[in-house]
C-alpha cells in the first residue's frame, strides 16, 4: 500500500505539472510571444477557463500528502518555510494578475498586470524546479525527521540547474499548448519558440542526467533492481524525439503530446531515483524519510486511497469534458479575460 | 519559543479569517444562483437568467479570491503547524484531499462551464452546471467542517506508540457527531450573508432608482429566504450546535457564557464584562435560569463553571465571551429586521419604505462579522487545545521555524491581503455599477 501511495502521489504531481505546467509556461512566455493587447488576450484566454482548475491539482496533491505521508509533509513544508511562503505569494500575484488585467481598458493597467503575471509565472517555473532539485539532492534531515532550510542550502548549483531545466521545459510545453490554441502570427511565433526551447530542453536534460549520476552514484543499481523503472527514461527520450517530429508547422497535436510525455517521463524518473525514500537525509541514510517510516497507518492508507481514487476518476472525466468544451482555437467573445 | 507560538497563531487566524470572508458568500450564493437558473429553465423568463449571470459574476470573483487565499491555509498545516500534521495528518487530514478531489474540482469545473459555456453547451447542461457549483461549494464546506470537528471532538483514532494518532475509522472521522450541527450552523450562516448581500444590492438599486425589476426580485428573494434562514440560524442549528458544545467542551461553554462558578439553575447573561482575575461577571443583566434550560432543557440543571477546571485549561475568557455575545446579539437583530421586512412585503410597502431599504443596504457587513465571530468562538474557545483533550496548541507548531520568521510572513500576508482586499472591492464595485442587464451593443 505504501508503494501504491508513493506512485499515486507521483502521479498527482505529474498531472499537476502537465496541467498547471502549460498555464505557468504561458505566463512565463507571454510577454515575449504575444504582442499587443489582442494577442495577449488570446494567450490569456487560452488558459482562462482552466487555470483555476489546474491549480486545484496542487491543492489535492498537498492534501493527499498530509493523509498518506504526514511526516514528509510536516518536515518538507516547515523546512522550506520561507521558500514556500514565497511560492504562495507568487501564486497569489499570478492569480490576481489574470483576473484583474481585463477589468480596465487602460493600457498602463494592463501592462502592469501582464508584468505581474509574467513575473509570478516565471519565478514559479524556476522555484518548482529548484524544489524538485532539492528533493533529488537530499536535505540535512536530523534524527527528529526535521531540518532547517536556508537559502544557501536551497540554492545549491544542482537545484538551480533543475530550476533552469524547469524554466525551459514548462515554457516549451506552453508553446506547444499555444500552437494548439492560436492562429496567424501568434501561432508562427509559438512554433519558433517551441523549436528553440525544444533544443534547450534536450541540452539541459542531457546535462542534468550526467550530473545526477555524479551526485547519486547508486541510481543505476536501484534502477537495475526494478527493471520497470527503465521505462521512465525511455519515455522521456521518446517524448523528446517526438518533439522533433513536430518540428514542422502544424503538427500541434504531436508537439503537445511530446512535451506531455517528456514531463511525465522526467518526473517519473526523478521519483524512481529517490524511491523508496521521499526525503533523503544528507546527514545519515537512516534519518531519511521513506515510504514506511513517514507513512500513516495501513488502515488510513487503504481507506484514503479508495476514497481519493474514486474521486480522481470523476475528476479526470469532467476535466476532460471541460477541456473538450473549450478545445480549438481561442475566439475572443464579449466576456472573457 | 513562547513568542513563536503566538505568531503562528495570529498568522493562521489572520489568513483563515481573511480567507473565510469569501466562502461565506459563495456557499450561500451558490444556492441562489441554482435557484435563479432553475426559475429561468422553468419559466423561460429572461430576467431570471440576467440575475443568475449577475450573481455568478460576483460568485466568480469571490471564488477566485477564495482559491488563492485557500491554498496558503493548506500549506500552513505543513509550514507552521508541522508537529500537528505529523501528529494527526493521517486522521484529521482525511478530509483535506477529499475537499480538493470531490468538491473543489466540481465547483471550479462547473463554474467555468457556467460562466464561459453559455451558448457552447445545451441549456439543460448549463442549468446542471449551476447546480454543480452550488453542490460543490456546500460539499467543500462540509469536508472542512469535518476536519475542524475532529479538532473539536476527536473520534475514530487510537494513540500510536510514536506519540501520534492513527486512524481506526474513516467513517467516524467523516461523520463525526460534532460535525453535523456545526456544518448546519456554518452553512446556514452563509445563507444569512448571501440573503443580506442580495437584499443589500437590491436595496441599493432601489434607492438609486436603477434596475428596478432586478431590485424588486432581489429584495423579495432576500426577505423571504432571509426570514427563514435567520430563524433557523438560531433554532435549530445554533441551539443544537451549542448542545454539542455543552456535551463535549464544557470549558468553552463556560467561557462563552462568562460562568465562573458551577450553578444550579444558571442564568443567561445578556450583557456583562467578564473579569477573569476576580472570577466574576461585572455589571451583568441576567435572564434567570435560562442557561440551564438552553443547555439541558431543564430550568434547574447544574451548569459547570470555569472554576471547576484548572486555570491552565481555561480558554481566553474575554475573547470567547465577547465574540459569542456579538454573534448572538447580531443574530437577534437580523431576525427582527427580516421580520419587519416580511411585514412590509406583506403590506406591499417594501419597495417604497426608504428607511427600511437604507437599513437593508447597510446591514450586510454585520452578517460577515457575525459569521467570523462565530468561528472565533469555536476556535478561541477550544484553546489551550489544538485537538481538544489530545494536543495543546503550543505543541503543534513547527519547532524549526523561528518566531521572527513567522512574524515576517504574517506581516507579508497582511500587506498582500490588504492589496487583495482593495482590488476585490474595486472589482465587485464595478460589477455592481455595471448592473444586471446585459450591456447594450
Amino acid at each position: 500500500m505504501n508503494i501504491v501511495w508513493f506512485w499515486t502521489l507521483g502521479g498527482m504531481l505529474i498531472a499537476y505539472s502537465i496541467l498547471d505546467g502549460y498555464d505557468l509556461g504561458v505566463g512565463a512566455l507571454h510577454l515575449f510571444i504575444a504582442r499587443g493587447d489582442h494577442e495577449r488576450r488570446i494567450s490569456i484566454n487560452a488558459i482562462g477557463p482552466v487555470w483555476n482548475g489546474n491549480e486545484v491539482w496542487l491543492l489535492a496533491a498537498g492534501g493527499m500528502m498530509v493523509v498518506s505521508f504526514p511526516r514528509v509533509y510536516a518536515s518538507g513544508f516547515s523546512g522550506f518555510y520561507l521558500a514556500l511562503m514565497l511560492v504562495l505569494w507568487l501564486l497569489i500575484l499570478r492569480g490576481v494578475s489574470i483576473e484583474f488585467r481585463s477589468k480596465l481598458e487602460s493600457g498602463l493597467w494592463r501592462s502592469f498586470w501582464d508584468t505581474g503575471f509574467w513575473f509570478g509565472s516565471f519565478l514559479l517555473c524556476l522555484l518548482l524546479g529548484v524544489a524538485l532539485g532539492n528533493v533529488l539532492h537530499g536535505l540535512p534531515i536530523g534524527p527528529s525527521g526535521f531540518f532547517q532550510g536556508t537559502f544557501a542550502l536551497m540554492l545549491n548549483p544542482y537545484s538551480l540547474l533543475a530550476g533552469v531545466l524547469s524554466l525551459v521545459l514548462l515554457p516549451w510545453h506552453a508553446a506547444n499548448y499555444l500552437r494548439r490554441k492560436t492562429e496567424g502570427e501568434l501561432l508562427a511565433r509559438a512554433e519558433r519558440w517551441s523549436r528553440v526551447l525544444l533544443c534547450l530542453v534536450v541540452l539541459l536534460v542531457g546535462v542534468m542526467t550526467v550530473v545526477t549520476f555524479k551526485i547519486r552514484p547508486g541510481i543505476f543499481a536501484s534502477f537495475r533492481s526494478q527493471p520497470l523503472f527503465f521505462l521512465f527514461p525511455v519515455l522521456t527520450v521518446a517524448g523528446l524525439v517526438l518533439g522533433f517530429f513536430a518540428w514542422a508547422p502544424g503538427c500541434s497535436r504531436i508537439a503537445f503530446a511530446a512535451s506531455t510525455l517528456t514531463i511525465a517521463g522526467l518526473l517519473a524518473s526523478a521519483a524512481a531515483t529517490v524511491f523508496p525514500d521521499l526525503l533523503v537525509s544528507t546527514i545519515r541514510p537512516d534519518y531519511s524519510l521513506n515510504i514506511y517510516n513517514a507513512a500513516s497507518s495501513h488502515h488510513a492508507l487503504v481507506v484514503s486511497f479508495i476514497a481519493n481514487i474514486l474521486g480522481m476518476v470523476a475528476v479526470a472525466l469532467y476535466s476532460t469534458y471541460v477541456h473538450r468544451t473549450f478545445q480549438g482555437k481561442v475566439q475572443l467573445g464579449s466576456h472573457g479575460y | 519559543m513562547g513568542d513563536a507560538v503566538i505568531f503562528h497563531r495570529i498568522q493562521f487566524a489572520f489568513t483563515v479569517m481573511f480567507h473565510y470572508l469569501f466562502p461565506i458568500l459563495t456557499m450561500g450564493l451558490g444556492f441562489f444562483i441554482a435557484l435563479l437558473s432553475t426559475l429561468h429553465l422553468a419559466t423561460g423568463k429572461e430576467h431570471y437568467a440576467h440575475a443568475a449571470r449577475f450573481w455568478a459574476k460576483i460568485f466568480a470573483i469571490n471564488f477566485a479570491v477564495g482559491v488563492v487565499t485557500g491554498i496558503p491555509l493548506e500549506f500552513e498545516f505543513g509550514t507552521n503547524w508541522s508537529r500537528f500534521s505529523a501528529f494527526g495528518g493521517g486522521v484529521f487530514g482525511q478530509a483535506l484531499p477529499l475537499e480538493g478531489v470531490y468538491a473543489f474540482f466540481l465547483e471550479s469545473g462547473f463554474l467555468g462551464l457556467f460562466l464561459f459555456g453559455e451558448g457552447r453547451v445545451s441549456r439543460t447542461l448549463h442549468w446542471l452546471a449551476g447546480l454543480g457549483v452550488a453542490a460543490g461549494s456546500l460539499l467543500s464546506g462540509y469536508f472542512i467542517v469535518a476536519a475542524n470537528a475532529w479538532m473539536q471532538h476527536p473520534v475514530g483514532y487510537v494513540r500510536a506508540a510514536s506519540g501520534g494518532v492513527q486512524l481506526t475509522s474513516f467513517w467516524q472521522v467523516l461523520l463525526n457527531p460534532y460535525a453535523g450541527w456545526e456544518f448546519a450552523h456554518t452553512i446556514n450562516g452563509a445563507f444569512v450573508t448571501a440573503a443580506y448581500v442580495i437584499g443589500g444590492v437590491g436595496a441599493f438599486y432601489m434607492l438609486s432608482n436603477k434596475h428596478i425589476e432586478f431590485a424588486r426580485l432581489s429584495l423579495k428573494m432576500a426577505i423571504v429566504a432571509g426570514v427563514i434562514v435567520c430563524i433557523t440560524q438560531a433554532i435549530p442549528t445554533g441551539d443544537l450546535n451549542s448542545r454539542d458544545v455543552v456535551r463535549y467542551q464544557p470549558t468553552k461553554l463556560a467561557a462563552m457564557e462568562g460562568l465562573f462558578n458551577t450553578t444550579r439553575g444558571a442564568p443567561l447573561a445578556i450583557i456583562g464584562m467578564p473579569d477573569t482575575s476576580r472570577a466574576t461577571l461585572i455589571d451583568p443583566i441576567y435572564v434567570p435560569k435560562t442557561l440551564s434550560f438552553l443547555a439541558y432543557g431543564n430550568f434547574d440543571a447544574a451548569v459547570d463553571g470555569l472554576s471547576t477546571y484548572p486555570k491552565d485549561l481555561w480558554p481566553p475568557v474575554e475573547l470567547t465571551y465577547y465574540t459569542y455575545h456579538i454573534m448572538v446579539g447580531l443574530g437577534t437583530i437580523f431576525i427582527a429586521q427580516m421580520l419587519i421586512g416580511l411585514v412590509l412585503l406583506w403590506a406591499g410597502k417594501l419597495c417604497t419604505s426608504r428607511w427600511f431599504l437604507w437599513t437593508m443596504m447597510l446591514a450586510f457587513p454585520f452578517t460577515y462579522i457575525a459569521n467570523e465571530a462565530g468561528w472565533m468562538v469555536a476556535e478561541v474557545g477550544r484553546q489551550p487545545w489544538l485537538v481538544y483533550g489530545l494536543l495543546k496548541t503550543a505543541q503543534g507548531t513547527s519547532a524549526n521555524v523561528a518566531g521572527g520568521e513567522a512574524l515576517f510572513t504574517l506581516l507579508g500576508f497582511m500587506g498582500i491581503y490588504a492589496m487583495l482586499g482593495l482590488l476585490f472591492l474595486f472589482l465587485v464595485g464595478r460589477v455592481i455599477q455595471q448592473g444586471p442587464e446585459p450591456a447594450s451593443p
